[in-house]
């Protein structure tokens, strides 16, 4: 069980894990977040599909890789929370992100 | 080092290849499959360089008509590798495609398969940009057509050229990894190889030695301008599967396939530094930036993926680009290297053409255009 | 444009933040790139955070960072957090990101202070989630106030138990501690006391952490020669078998040290010398006496080119500058020889103790070379040591023929987790020494980068 340490008052965001709502600590990474809101897994591997969650907490194992605002393969050992800000649990290999009307290349 | 010829020979073959790269792997299986006894000298292990670390693409399409006749037969032993090697070599037979980004592109790709039909080569034809579409579903929308050979493929570069050299040890050949060839000899006809560490004899003597080819030639005695290149390769993450067969560009320089495995393999020929004297390259990332933005011009989606890893091998460059594959002028020698980028889908030929050199002094496919004193 | 600087810093943990103060007193233009949010490195992370709320569990080590924060922030070096370095070149070239941009950055010097990070401890069950590293509980501690309560505690090394005194001292329930600490390390340590003597304040310390486990009513359970972690997508229990017999600890956190090694991907991928160093079992980064690598104008400040901890680090940072300062000529060689000489004395009374504490915390060989075959090696790919040993059999002959064969250490992490486990079996698998099995080739970028980055590199205008 991932516990806070100090009870004292701290200042709150509101952040989605797959769609629903969870208030985190404010200044924390989003990986402490989501570890002190006890959520289990992080990704399921694309290899075995197998869970894991943070290893290391310093950006070496790549453990905690989630999907944030639609970015896949961050390091959530390595961003803030912010407010609003969406995050998925990253299933097998990393989704394509839809693409945008800038993306319509053209020959330079 | 003369001292190494007042040891007693260590080794005896019928022929000694320097090179143990695909080339020289599938010259000792070719004639291993022939009852020949065979010894491969390598410098450092099989497949260190170019061969083992290569885009791995198994491609007829947009060939030097030279190498044509050479290709078309070895895309035959390539359907039918694994009955051949005991080892499927991670080949899947696929589709190769070089998209055309401009109506001029498009034109220039037409009079060139043209040309290949005039020559009796049928498998490159041209698709436009609806049948692109459907083919590539994620290719950008301003790609307007392309030309296209159905049964292409890829291949695992390493596996393959691992493949090749079990099937050959099975058969009897013997592989010395870590022994560089240091002088060469030939005396009452024989050939004596000097190796740091031992010392070969044999009649024949194939030079498969890939961008150190030319050092090898010397020693017989030839000039062969062939330079080292580093060939950059880069590849992504997993992503999920969204586009089947090998990817090209008319107009810029790429190769671009998505594995089983969902990794993304990004190369086709931008160069770094190759130092061929200590092995090492260097990656050059401004060359790779031109690399990954042609990659996400073709294929919008790639933006949000993360290169994982870039890496590249030492290959032989010719100044024409094609390879020697070519008897030697001095006797019972024999030439086939400096492939220049684009020799991984010529090995299992390349070892038969060099096997019928040996043994019968002839080959039944043209290899005027490769001869060693073109130079 | 490209920027250059007379000095670039990468990282800013104990020996980066040292260098760069004594690169920007003595007048040379210099940048710091660190990945961290805040100045501090592992061992003196959130320090400015933990001073603002008085913590009290961290300790006075911890405290003795303070001061060296707060210089640092003085200091007039160009300082550039959250920036993700995947590029050092062999002409002092380097790569980074930040919030998504890619920027390329120049020097004369470049100094590597990238520290350490855990060993891999390759034990059954170490990749299920509930398991994290005795660091890793440290880092939640420090900069996010987070305890795991209830977590077994299993390794060896020094860490470990300061991260259990912290827990103690802050209130978070520990269930046990299982010291892997091998029964034998003790007499060979014994050899090296005499040098470790003056260091013998901390050694009494060690002593006093794990009195105080026991006063804590914690079972400290000594003398464990294998451990596995049970467990279906979740943590159930810790087996480990001491005295020969195998016991069972129900748990739902496991949290793994046996000590930290040197970060050389970034040095490797420069290209700098390196060698095998059979006590601390990791590979050093070959330093001349100025901590300059064999390739020049790349220095290797503190832990990321051999452990000395802290402290040592931080005198090597300030020694490493003054080699760096002399080669810019911003101070002639008697200068720096005798700016150099107080750091030079404190370094080599830290470094002292060294012998014992590598020897005492040496892991035993079964839990660098895992002996259960299922055990995966490479996290990312999931290779297991079976398939590393079949690998061997079928004539793989080192790390990098081992990727092509296998794929272990083509991952992410890009071999970090994996890599001297990697090493140091197929040494064991083939019956050849490590230095003579050599490395994973390692290769920009040395993390993963955004393609997406790397394109819009293009268009950046040469200088």
């Amino acid at each position: 069980m991932f516990t806070r340490v100090n009870k004292n008052n701290a200042k709150f965001v509101s952040i989605s894990l797959d769609n629903q709502t969870v208030k985190v600590r404010k200044g924390l990474t989003v990986a402490a977040a989501l570890l002190e809101a006890n959520i289990g897994h992080f990704r399921q591997t694309p290899v075995s599909g197998k869970p894991r969650a943070p290893f290391c907490m310093m950006g070496v194992c790549f453990d905690c890789l989630v999907v944030i605002d639609g970015m896949a393969n961050q390091q959530s050992c390595l961003i803030e929370v912010c407010e609003g800000m969406r995050i998925e649990r990253q299933i097998g290999p990393a989704d394509i992100i839809p693409e945008k009307p800038e993306d319509q290349g053209t020959k330079p | 080092m003369a001292s190494s010829f007042l040891k007693k020979t260590d080794f005896k073959a019928d022929v000694v290849i320097i090179g143990a790269g695909l080339h020289g792997c599938s010259t000792a299986l070719h004639l291993a499959l022939q009852g020949v006894s065979v010894i491969v000298l390598e410098k450092d292990y099989a497949g260190r360089h170019a061969s083992g670390v290569n885009a791995g693409g198994v491609r007829r399409l947009g060939r030097h008509l030279a190498e044509m006749p050479l290709s078309v037969a070895s895309a035959k032993i390539w359907q039918e590798i694994e009955g051949f090697v005991d080892d499927d070599c991670g080949f899947r037979s696929s589709q190769q495609i070089k998209v055309a980004e401009t109506p001029e592109e498009l034109s220039k790709q037409e009079t060139r398969v043209n040309e290949v039909r005039q020559s009796g080569f049928h498998h490159e034809k041209m698709i436009d940009q609806q049948t692109l579409r459907e083919m590539l579903p994620n290719v950008s929308p301003h790609c307007v057509g392309g030309m296209i050979v159905e049964d292409d493929g890829y291949a695992n570069p390493f596996r393959t050229v691992q493949a090749f050299r079990l099937k050959a040890q099975s058969l009897g050949a013997r592989f010395r990894e870590g022994t560089k060839v240091a002088n060469i000899k030939r005396e009452r006809g024989i050939w004596f190889v000097g190796c740091h560490d031992c010392v070969v004899e044999a009649p024949k003597l194939v030079n498969c030695a890939g961008a150190w080819g030319g050092e090898i030639a010397k020693k017989l005695g030839e000039n062969a301008f062939v330079s080292a290149i580093a060939l950059m390769l880069m590849i992504t993450a997993r992503m999920p599967a969204f586009v089947t067969g090998v990817v090209g560009a008319e107009g810029r320089t790429l190769s671009f396939k998505q594995f089983p495995n969902g990794t993304v393999l990004i190369g086709g020929g931008h160069e770094g530094q190759a130092n061929k004297d200590d092995n090492t390259t260097h990656l050059d990332y401004s060359g790779l930036a031109i690399n990954a933005h042609t990659a996400r011009t073709i294929f919008p989606i790639m933006r949000s993926t993360r290169i994982v890893r870039a890496w590249a091998g030492i290959e032989g460059m010719t100044p024409d680009g094609i390879p020697v594959i070519s008897p030697s002028q001095a006797d019972d020698a024999f030439h086939g290297f400096g492939f220049s980028g684009h020799g991984f889908q010529l090995g299992p030929i390349g070892g038969k053409i060099l096997s019928d050199l040996v043994l019968d002094d002839k080959t039944n496919l043209p290899l005027e255009p490769f001869r060693i004193d073109r130079f | 444009m490209t920027q250059h600087y007379e000095i670039i810093v990468i990282g800013a943990g104990p020996a980066g933040m040292a260098a760069s103060q004594t690169a920007a007193k003595h007048g040379a233009k210099t940048l710091v790139l660190d990945e961290q949010r805040t100045p501090g490195g592992q061992i003196y992370r959130a320090a400015e955070a933990n001073e603002a709320r008085q913590s009290v569990e961290l300790g006075k080590s911890y405290e003795n960072g303070f001061s060296l924060v707060k210089s640092f922030r003085n200091s007039a070096v160009d300082y550039v957090p959250g920036a993700s370095v995947w590029q050092l070149s062999h002409e002092r070239e380097i790569g980074y990101s930040k919030d998504g941009t890619a920027h390329i950055v120049t020097a004369n010097q470049v100094i590597v202070a990238t520290g350490a990070l855990e060993r891999p401890m390759p034990v059954p069950g170490w990749t299920l989630p509930q398991v994290m590293t005795v660091g890793a509980a440290q880092i939640l501690l420090k900069e996010s106030e987070i305890g795991i309560a209830d977590a077994v505690f299993v390794g060896t090394g020094p860490l470990l138990y300061l991260v259990v005194h912290q827990y103690i001292t802050a209130g978070i329930p520990v269930k046990a501690v299982i010291d892997l600490t091998p029964a034998c390390n003790y007499f060979k340590a014994l050899a090296h006391m005499p040098n470790a003597v003056f260091a013998m304040s901390r050694i009494m310390e060690g002593w006093r952490w794990k009195r105080e486990i026991i006063a804590a009513d914690i079972p400290l359970i000594s003398r464990v020669d294998d451990v596995r972690i049970l467990g279906d997508g979740a943590v159930e229990a810790i087996e480990y078998r001491h005295k020969s017999t195998w016991k069972k600890l129900d748990c739902d956190h496991v949290l793994l040290h046996q000590g930290v090694v040197p970060d050389v991907n970034i040095s490797l991928a420069a290209g700098c010398d390196s060698r095998w160093d059979e006590a601390q079992a990791c590979w050093h980064i070959l330093v001349d006496e100025w901590f300059q690598s064999s390739v020049e104008g790349i220095s290797i400040a503190g832990d990321s080119g051999s452990i000395g901890g802290g402290v040592a680090a931080e005198q090597r940072g300030h020694i490493t500058a003054l080699g760096a300062l002399m080669r810019l000529n911003k101070i002639t060689p008697v200068e720096r020889n005798r700016l150099a000489r107080p750091y030079q004395a404190s370094l080599k009374t830290e470094m002292q103790v060294r012998p014992f504490l590598d020897t005492l915390f040496r892991p035993a060989d079964n839990f660098r070379m895992p002996e259960h075959e299922e055990t995966i090696v490479c996290r990312c790919e999931e290779i297991s040591a079976k398939q590393i040993r079949e690998a061997v059999d079928l004539g793989c002959q080192g790390p990098n023929q081992l990727k092509s064969y296998t794929r272990c250490g083509m991952g992410p992490c890009q071999g970090r987790f994996c890599g001297l486990t990697v090493s140091e079996l197929i040494g064991k698998f083939s019956n050849k020494p490590v230095c003579a099995v050599g490395y994973y080739r390692l290769r920009p970028p040395i993390k993963p980068l955004l393609l997406d980055e790397l394109a819009n590199m293009k268009n950046q205008p040469e200088n």
